[in-house]
């Protein structure tokens, strides 16, 4: 068939090759590119290169990249190779293009035009090789340039144009979706495509567009389910038959958009049950791809609306799934599990030693995914196990990545389930010491938060409790070395406010380690800064509690080393620590009150402290603050009038038509720019940014003088950026801010609690009824490790002895008891004796049997559908006609078979190229002109002969020394 | 969507990359190299595919050449799968009984069979027959431009003789 390796190839590349092939490391490879790159790079600059020659460059420069080296110098010279006329060359050009170019490259600009030009060619061949490029290299600045030809090429006569078009179209709208908005129609119109493979890629851009926008494509309901029925029907032409299953890939993309439809929408998902019901039973559960097919229908069956029937069915695949040997079915199996588990928790029980077993597999892939599993199946009963579990696992991993996913997942869980104080703060702390600097700083700030507000409990001895056992916590692990520096913010935070708060520790035990702490990690200044502002609070207490403050020695030290710090933040704390020292007891009383954390700070934003100064700037003639949005907004406007506005594309998009003639502003330049009281010093912008309205009110005070509604217009913009509804422009007491001023002064060092907003994480705990533990014996720990995840009944006693639950929100909750109780209330009602749960497997059984008689008339509702449905069949846009368009398919399917249609028959083809093929390995073998490496390379078949001589070329060549089978693939594809 | 494919030969040899994402050339010889660390270290019954920031690489190994995809968190990885060997099928129908030295040598061939199969990181077209017709289609044509163009140099040789 198609020319073999060497043909139309230089010694010099095919030597490359080999050399690269012999190459025994890495650094050795890497030699012989650079070696390369510099010949490459002498020769492309040479004068009048042969075309051939330069194709030969171009291939080179390609392997040069896919090695991972930059062949940046020679891009231009692919560029221009698309320039060229003989499509041989050209089709090289737009391939090294497509692999060299992303898609901000500069040298785009320069294909454009070529691409523009060779859209509109007469050869199918060459607008294919445009296509290609356009989906890889169109941006969204270059979209308007190609989209009307790429538009108009919908309806080109050839179907593999047509395919390339949609799918050029569905990469425009994943880059701007605003540019194919308009284009909808015609994706519903390829959907009537009578090519099977136009028709399979414009499920693609439909795809997306209904994954953005499901309602406007309800309609389309009807024909993707007829769609469907027929292609798992086998309607389609046999060509598209993949391993006996009709058309996979194309049922695949149907249930992935049925899946969306059907989401949320009872009446379009009864429209479905048949069918998908229909594709469970058909497919092909031994062979990969049919799994591939059953998978999609699990999913599309988790996201419609439910239906009991084929719940079972699904439920029952992933049995099988999880039964199965293979880690491909078991990790889909478990994936599948979790897309269920939403709709019917109950499935997960008769799966959990499968579970089990796959948590405990060696591969990582498959552990991952059930981890993933356990974070949707968590509950309060089980987070301890699950939390556990997880933060084992990603101590033990060094994929910073997914570390980084774990611990947001720990945590969420932590904070959602934590069935008691202590065990948060330890697993905070176990999070933080081992994975502290992937942590968002946001959960240190929440920590702090609890640890400082409690959880919600009124009782005041909880709270010391806390605290004092999060202090002893902190100074146990203090002295590990290399902690992340979020974890030190906290240590450092906690042992500031609480260290000494129970009186357990004295202030220089603490001080001590705060100072120990700044030493061992003097390169962190936030750590550093923590560790400052800890002293000075514990300090301070001190000082209020009238004790007396003796300074250790490495103390004062340190402050003296960093009142000389470069970092005027650490100065600065040292100088408010040496101040603090020096005042006497009342005074720090004042700026230091204990236990203030927790205590809210009022803060104005509308800065009512400053109407003042404001007012009296203004009166001096100053311009009123104009928020930055609206000053952005009318530089534009000055230039165009706002209608404009909207149909003008983004200020920096290029433009491919002419520019129109320059308009009129609206703003009429006559109007009086507005001067500001009597001074003329400040020049006012000519087009000021209100709108005509606004702009009027303004100029009416430039008349009038000073009075207090001037000032409120005049503070309009002012108002809008700071104010609050109910502002007043009395101006508030003076002494506001000052004290203001020290609350503010002191809270930025007590780190974000004040600061961060409250993250105010309901609890949404369902309490599902707790299942029975599993039947089966099985090792010990794994039953265990089975009832604590599943099961949960022991637990609950645990639990209840724990006390008052858990929670992030501020607001204390009293209901929140309550709750627990009621639950303890319900565990043993609601837990089924074993028969019981054999019993509620049959009843769900015995429902689904009444359920079968509508799913009979859905299938006669269909029936009624198809027929009137062919019958108005008069061209319109409406996919309705889809099923006339599908027996088409068959049609065409049944004419290649017998030979008589018009477009050349595959067979044909196929026999004259192996007729081609065997015409030269007669006349090769008869002359003995070509080389015997040649000879090996045109008539490959799979006859032994020819493998042995290209084992025998590998050899020779040196590529691959270890393959043993020269047939390689042939065992494999049976 | 499928954001790249590689293929990679068991001693970590590149044999073919294409990239439908943004990738920088740094990105690119990082992610190649995280890969084949990765995939070749994975015992054989493992399963076939590997989490990679956030996206799934789904692998599989034909003789001493793994192919590797990369796609979205929400795709189909049996499916995956199967355009892998889809695509194996293909260069095996085109070839005749492929080996990883067809590929060595035809990189630029294999390029060609993959823009008929994906196009934009998607399944363009599922029908071998569709795909084998083009690429014949493709070859005529360079055939034939070849033969213009030896016979044109003929000509130019024998009158600047």
């Amino acid at each position: 068939m198609g020319s073999q390796g060497g043909i139309g190839q230089s010694k010099e590349f095919l030597d490359l090759v080999k050399s690269i092939g012999e190459a025994r490391s890495k650094a050795e490879e890497d030699r012989i590119v650079i070696g390369e790159i510099e010949t490459l790079k002498r020769r492309l600059v040479e004068p009048g290169i042969p075309k051939r020659k330069m194709k030969e460059y171009i291939i080179r420069l390609v392997y040069i990249e896919m090695l991972g080296h930059d062949a940046s110098f020679g891009y231009i010279h692919a560029v221009k190779m698309t320039h060229d006329d003989n499509l041989f060359l050209k089709r090289t050009g737009y391939l090294a293009v497509t692999l060299f170019l992303n898609e901000d490259h500069d040298l785009i600009i320069l294909i454009v035009n070529t691409i523009q030009k060779d859209l509109k060619s007469d050869n199918f061949l060459i607008v294919c090789a445009a296509l290609n490029a356009v989906c890889k290299l169109i941006n969204e600045e270059t979209i308007p340039a190609v989209l009307p030809q790429v538009v108009e090429l919908l309806g080109h006569q050839k179907e593999a144009v047509r395919k390339k078009a949609i799918m050029a179209l569905h990469r425009f709208h994943q880059k701007s979706p605003s540019s194919v908005s308009h284009l909808v129609s015609n994706f519903r119109k390829r959907l009537c495509d009578n090519d099977p493979g136009v028709m399979g890629a414009t499920l693609c851009p439909l795809l997306d567009l209904i994954n953005r926008d499901v309602s406007s494509f309800k309609d389309l309901v009807v024909s993707f389910v007829s769609i469907l029925k027929q292609v798992a029907e086998h309607r389609l032409p046999k060509a598209y038959d993949y391993h006996q299953l009709p058309a996979p890939f194309i049922q695949i993309r149907l249930l992935k958009i049925l899946a969306l439809l059907g989401s949320g929408d009872k009446q379009a998902s009864e429209q479905m049950y048949t069918v998908v019901g229909d594709i469970f039973r058909k497919c092909d559960s031994s062979s990969n791809i049919g799994n591939a097919v059953i998978y999609q229908c699990i999913c599309c069956v988790s996201s419609i609306h439910p239906n009991p029937k084929l719940l079972e069915s699904a439920a029952d695949q992933i049995a099988r799934f999880l039964k199965s040997d293979s880690h491909n079915l078991k990790y889909l199996g478990i994936d599948a599990l979790g897309r269920l588990i939403k709709l019917s928790p109950e499935i997960a029980e008769q799966h959990q030693l499968a579970v089990i077993d796959c948590l405990e597999d060696p591969d990582d892939t498959l552990k991952r995914k059930t981890f993933e599993l356990l974070h949707k199946m968590t509950k309060s009963s089980n987070v301890e196990v699950i939390v556990d579990r997880m933060i084992d696992y990603m101590i033990s991993i060094n994929d910073n990545h997914y570390k980084t996913e774990i611990v947001s997942r720990c945590v969420e869980l932590a904070e959602q389930f934590a069935p008691s104080n202590q065990w948060f703060i330890q697993t905070m702390n176990r999070v933080f010491e081992h994975a502290g600097d992937l942590v968002n700083i946001k959960v240190a700030h929440n920590l702090m938060r609890l640890i400082a507000e409690g959880f919600g409990e009124d009782d005041d001895t909880a709270y010391t409790h806390l605290r004092s056992s999060a202090v002893d916590s902190y100074l146990r692990i203090i002295g590990a070395p290399k902690l992340p520096s979020v974890f030190l913010q906290v240590i450092c935070w906690v042992l500031g406010e609480y260290g000494t708060a129970d009186g357990k520790y004295s202030a220089s035990y603490i001080t001590g380690k705060l100072c120990d702490v700044a030493e061992a990690y003097s390169n962190d200044e936030t750590v550093k800064a923590y560790a400052v502002t800890a002293l000075i609070k514990i300090y301070a207490f001190e000082i209020a509690a009238g004790r007396k403050v003796d300074i250790l020695p490495e103390c004062q030290s340190l402050i003296e080393e960093l009142s000389a710090s470069h970092s005027t933040d650490l100065q600065q704390r040292a100088y408010e620590l040496q101040a603090v020292i020096s005042l006497d007891a009342q005074a720090v009383e004042n700026i230091m009150p204990s236990d203030a954390s927790s205590k809210e700070i009022e803060i104005d934003k509308s800065l009512p402290f400053l109407n003042d100064h404001v007012e009296r700037a203004i009166e001096k003639g100053a311009q009123p603050y104009i928020p930055e949005c609206e000053r952005s907004g009318f530089s534009n406007a000055s230039y165009l009038n706002s209608q404009d506005l909207h149909d003008v594309p983004p200020p920096h998009g290029l433009r491919f038509e002419a520019y129109e003639l320059p308009k009129q502003p609206s703003v009429p330049l006559t109007t009086p720019p507005i001067s500001i009281g009597s001074s003329n010093e400040l020049i006012a912008v000519p087009e000021p940014a209100y709108d005509r309205g606004n702009q009027a009110a303004v100029s009416v005070p430039s008349s009038s003088n000073s009075g207090p509604a001037e000032v409120k217009l005049r503070l309009d913009g002012v108002q809008k950026r700071w104010g609050r509804p109910t502002y007043s422009s009395s101006s508030p007491s003076p002494s506001a801010a000052p004290s203001q001023d020290t609350v503010n002064g002191l809270t930025v060092s007590n780190g974000a609690t004040s600061v961060t907003p409250a993250i105010s994480k309901g609890r949404e705990t369902t309490y599902e009824p707790t299942r029975k533990s599993q039947v089966v014996e099985i090792s010990p720990e794994k039953q265990k490790l089975a009832a604590s995840l599943f099961g949960g009944s022991s637990k609950q006693e645990r639990k209840s002895s724990l006390g008052g639950g858990h929670k992030t929100a501020a607001k204390p909750s009293g209901g929140h008891g309550a709750e627990t109780s009621v639950k303890k209330m319900a565990v043993p009602a609601q837990q089924p004796p074993p028969p019981d749960l054999l019993d509620f497997g049959e009843t769900t059984v015995a429902t689904s049997g009444p359920l079968i008689d509508p799913f009979k008339q859905l299938e006669g509702l269909l029936d009624m559908v198809e027929p009137t449905s062919s019958t108005k069949n008069h061209g319109d846009v409406n996919a309705t006609k889809v099923p006339d368009v599908m027996a088409t398919f068959g049609d065409t399917a049944t004419a290649v078979e017998q030979g008589g249609n018009h477009f050349s028959s595959i067979e044909d083809v196929d026999n004259l190229m192996s007729g081609l093929s065997s015409a030269t390995t007669d006349a090769s073998s008869g002359g003995g002109i070509a080389t015997p490496q040649s000879t090996a390379h045109i008539s490959k078949g799979p006859n032994l002969k020819n493998a042995l001589q290209k084992d025998a070329l590998v050899r020779q060549m040196g590529v691959n020394p270890s393959s043993q089978n020269p047939n390689l693939f042939k065992d494999l594809l049976g | 969507m499928i954001n790249f494919v590689c293929l990679i030969s068991r001693q970590g040899k590149v044999r073919l990359t294409k990239w439908y994402s943004t990738y920088s050339q740094k990105e690119r010889s990082k992610a190649i190299r995280e890969l084949s660390g990765v995939i070749l270290s994975r015992g054989p019954k493992l399963c076939n595919f590997v989490d990679w920031k956030g996206h799934k690489v789904v692998y599989k190994r034909y003789a001493s050449l793994y192919f590797c995809i990369c796609i979205d968190e929400e795709d189909n990885e049996l499916e995956a799968l199967e355009v892998i060997h889809h695509f194996v099928e293909i260069l095996d129908r085109y070839f005749g009984s492929v080996c990883e030295l067809d590929l060595i040598f035809n990189f630029h061939k294999a390029y060609y069979i993959l823009d008929e199969l994906l196009i934009a990181g998607e399944l363009q077209e599922s029908s071998k027959r569709t795909i084998a017709k083009l690429i014949s289609a493709q070859d005529n044509l360079v055939e034939v431009a070849k033969e213009e163009a030896s016979s044109l140099s003929n000509i130019i040789a024998q009158a600047t003789k």
